[in-house]
Formats: structure tokens, C-alpha cells, sequence
């Protein structure tokens, strides 16, 4: 964890350092953000679940609700990661870039955190064994950051005849990463190289109740899978 | 206190437990023989909640104890293999399971010092020896003095004078009335501790009896001797001889 904090302290710090322009500095962190945090949260949470299943079942045997234990668990990892990149991130950026956008890059990177988190713990949850959840953990990180893309890519050029544009938001809040992209890309004003798309996506993220829609959508992202790991929780034979 | 009626449990194609009924009350030491996988340990968890069965249910001093959790606070454990966090000092893993049952009456640490623990408190989980580990899970199990206590396979690899030492234990917790439930392969230990004896084969509660009248229905006088004349009996009928 120790490792993690001063990991992202390390690259934020250089990346600011590297280029005189902030703006681009804080592009290259949205790219840190969106890769390296899911894939840290959702590894390092699917195997420390593993590791601590020995103690989950001590604690099952305990006079507690299953559902405390669980949500304990998710409260302790996601405190932890939130306080790593608060850290991390967060005190590059009060420095270099003491703005709405750094603020919004924080607050987007600890949610994307508890997104991870969430599914990780489902993915634990759901199954006994830690190679097939591991494995199953980094298929969902390389699904969302790599696949998910390419198959919204093939989609479109398919139906390239047809209006995509509203259903483009629709699609994209099937993926926290893309959500979260969209969301800052358009605070950092570099939309309009996304063409007339931009515009629509503009017209949707940037007015203040599609933000706060894209971010209960996020929220969701948290909720629900932790959500239904409770219920398969509260099921599960230890 | 613990009644276990028609519980059946598989995991996937096995049937861990067949239709078991069991009945267990205050007062009764009652071991639990069998040979390996059949179905000892799953019929603890399920008492203890961790296992959730297919069919049956298990009451509790006439509670159901499904999506119950409150019962555990009579319930002592000490499972077969103890793990807690290897970062964990011992005091650590005391000090946190009397956090989680705060709200015990009277707390017990007769065990805890004659192990002598506290001269180990601040050694870290993950350096303990396995028998170091069996003395932890036997303390907590002891410690908030509840009216029920379930031992699996608790003398495994306990050296002999903690072995007596928590024999003497288990027999003073049950002259003050507590039931005990315990899972053991060394017969012998057992033989000065139980009263009463269940019999588990393939899932199934083969019988349930008191000591005497398995001793005399089988004609031996030793506890060993007794079961083993019963597994060789069980042995033949189930090559259908």
C-alpha cells in the first residue's frame, strides 16, 4: 500500500515536472488514472480477499453480521485507497494544478477506485478458487480499459448510416472507465477534437445535471456490485 | 440447546451431510467420531452458521439460527486450523476478539495463563508454531465463558502437559454444566472427557449414545476398544456382509 502511495507520489511529481504545460501534464495523470488505478485496486483487493479468507471464516464464527464483516472489508480497502491517492495524486496536484479540473481528477480517480474495489469483491465472492479469481479480476480490468473500446469502435463503424450519437452517452455509462475519460476530457476543453460527438457529449456531460447524472451512474457502479456481493455473501459456505 | 433436524448439505455431487437429526443439551460432553469426510466438521459449521444447509434446520435454545447471529455469542469455537493475520501480534488477536464480543459478562483467561500467553503477547501471528496457534484458538475459544463450546480436533499437535492441562479444562467447564462438542481421532483422549458418543459415517448419524450403553452393548469397557469394535462392525455392513 506503502508502495502504491509513493508509486503515483513518484509519477505525478515527474509528470508535471517532465512538461512546462500543466494541461498536458494533467492528461497524462487522466491516463494514469485510468489504467493504473483500476488495475492496482481490483488486483491488489481480489488477492488481498484471498488471502484473508482464512480470517473471514474466523470471523464468520464470531457473533457478527455477515453483511458488518463484508461491508467492514470494502470500508477498510477502500479507505486505504482512497487515503493512497489522496496522497499520491492529491498532493501533486494541490501543488502544480490547485484548480477544479486536479479536484474533479482526485475525486474521479477514488471513485474508480471503489468501482474496482466493488467488483473485486464480487468476483472474490463468487468464486472459491484464487487463480480463477485473480484471473477473472484481470480479464475485468483489460475488458473495461481494452476490449470494451474496441467492441464500441466495431459497433460503430458498423451502424456508421446511423445517428449513434445519443446512444453513444447511453453506451459509454456502461463503462466507468469511458464515463470517467469523457468527464474530464470535457473540463480540460479538448472536445472539439472529438468532432460533432463532442458536441452532443458537451451538451450532455456539460451541463451540470448530466454531471451529476454520470456521477450517480458512476456511483452505481460501486453500489451494485457490492450490492450483490452482500446477498452472495450472506449465502456463502465458508 | 442445539437441535439439528434433517439437515442435508452437498457440495456439488457429494452429499457431505444425509438427513441428519441431532439433539445435544446442557451438561453433555458428546464426541463426534468418524472416519475422515464424513461430515464432522460440515455439521459444525452448520451449528455454527458458516455452513448454510440444502434442506433441515438447526435451532438454538429453540431459535431457528438461520440469518441469526446473536446465538453465537454462546458459542465458544476453536476450529481445526486456527488462522488469523500474520501481521497480528497474539495481544492484538486477544485484544480484538474481546472488541468483537464486548458484550460477554464475565470474561475466563484460566487458559490463557496457564499456557503462558501473556509472555508471548507480542510475538506476531505468523511466527507462532502450529501447536503456539492451537493455544490461541483454545484460549479465545474459553475465554468469554459461553454455555456452549465446540472443539474441533482441539489436542492436535498441543504438547502432553498443555494437552492435560486443557483436558482439565474442558472437564471443569462441563461439571458447571456447558455442553461440549468435540471432534477428535485420539480415542483415548476422549475416553475421561465424554458422555455421550455420535457415530458418523458417509454423512450419515450412524447412532448416538451414552458411553455406558455403548460400552454395553458392545462389550468393551474401554472407549477405544468400543468404537473400534463398532467401525470394524460398520465396515463389514457396508461391504453388505
Amino acid at each position: 500500500m506503502l508502495f502504491y502511495t509513493l508509486f503515483l507520489l513518484v509519477t505525478t511529481f515527474s509528470v508535471f515536472s517532465l512538461d512546462e504545460n500543466p494541461a498536458k501534464g494533467l492528461l497524462s495523470m487522466l491516463n494514469i488514472i485510468l489504467l493504473i488505478v483500476p488495475l492496482v485496486s481490483i488486483m491488489f483487493s481480489t488477492i488481498y480477499l484471498y488471502n484473508s479468507a482464512e480470517f473471514i471464516e474466523l470471523l464468520v464464527s464470531q457473533p457478527l453480521k455477515r453483511k458488518t464483516i463484508w461491508l467492514s472489508l470494502f470500508i477498510g480497502l477502500s479507505a486505504s485507497f482512497s487515503f493512497s491517492l489522496l496522497i499520491g495524486i492529491g498532493l501533486p496536484i494541490i501543488i502544480f494544478q490547485p484548480n477544479a479540473i486536479g479536484a474533479m481528477l482526485i475525486g474521479i480517480g477514488i471513485i474508480l477506485s471503489n468501482v474496482f474495489i466493488a467488483i473485486a469483491m464480487l468476483s472474490s465472492v463468487k468464486t472459491r478458487d484464487k487463480a480463477k479469481g485473480i484471473g477473472f479480476a484481470i480479464l475485468v480490468w483489460l475488458y473495461f480499459t481494452i476490449l470494451f473500446d474496441g467492441l464500441v469502435l466495431f459497433f460503430l463503424f458498423q451502424f456508421a448510416d446511423y445517428p449513434l450519437d445519443k446512444i453513444m452517452i447511453i453506451i459509454s455509462s456502461f463503462n466507468p472507465i469511458d464515463l470517467s475519460r469523457i468527464l474530464i476530457l470535457l473540463q480540460l476543453d479538448v472536445s472539439a477534437m472529438m468532432g460533432y460527438t463532442g458536441a452532443i457529449f458537451k451538451d450532455f456531460f456539460g451541463t451540470s445535471s448530466g454531471m451529476i447524472i454520470s456521477f450517480s451512474i458512476l456511483m452505481f457502479w460501486v453500489f451494485f456490485p457490492v450490492f450483490f456481493s452482500i446477498r452472495n455473501f450472506n449465502k456463502k459456505d465458508l | 440447546m442445539i437441535i439439528a433436524s434433517n439437515v442435508t448439505k452437498k457440495f456439488g455431487k457429494l452429499t457431505a451431510l444425509n438427513n441428519v437429526s441431532l439433539t445435544c443439551n446442557r451438561g453433555e460432553c458428546i464426541a463426534l467420531v468418524g472416519p475422515n469426510g464424513s461430515g464432522k466438521t460440515t455439521i459444525i459449521k452448520s451449528i455454527l452458521g458458516m455452513v448454510v444447509p440444502d434442506s433441515g434446520f438447526i435451532t438454538f435454545n429453540g431459535n431457528n439460527i438461520l440469518h441469526d447471529w446473536h446465538y453465537r455469542n454462546h458459542i465458544g469455537y476453536m476450529p481445526q486450523i486456527g488462522r488469523y493475520p500474520d501481521n497480528m501480534t497474539i495481544g492484538d488477536v486477544i485484544e480484538m476478539m474481546k472488541d468483537i464480543r464486548s458484550d460477554a459478562i464475565s470474561l475466563d483467561d484460566d487458559l490463557i495463563v496457564s499456557f503462558g500467553i501473556p509472555d508471548l503477547y507480542n510475538k506476531r501471528m505468523r511466527t507462532l508454531s502450529g501447536g503456539t496457534r492451537q493455544k490461541v484458538s483454545a484460549c479465545l475459544a474459553f475465554l468469554f465463558n459461553p454455555s456452549v463450546l465446540i472443539l474441533d480436533e482441539p489436542t492436535a499437535g498441543l504438547d502432553p502437559v498443555s494437552s492435560e492441562i486443557f483436558k482439565e479444562k474442558i472437564i471443569s467447564e462441563k461439571n458447571k454444566g456447558k455442553l461440549i462438542l468435540i471432534t477428535s481421532h485420539v480415542l483415548s483422549e476422549l475416553d475421561e472427557l465424554v458422555t455421550q458418543l455420535v457415530y458418523m459415517q458417509d454423512g450419515q448419524l450412524l447412532f448416538h449414545k451414552t458411553i455406558d450403553q455403548l460400552c454395553f452393548d458392545t462389550g468393551e469397557k474401554k472407549l477405544t476398544k468400543a468404537v473400534a469394535s463398532v467401525m470394524g462392525q460398520s465396515k463389514i455392513t457396508s461391504f453388505g456382509l
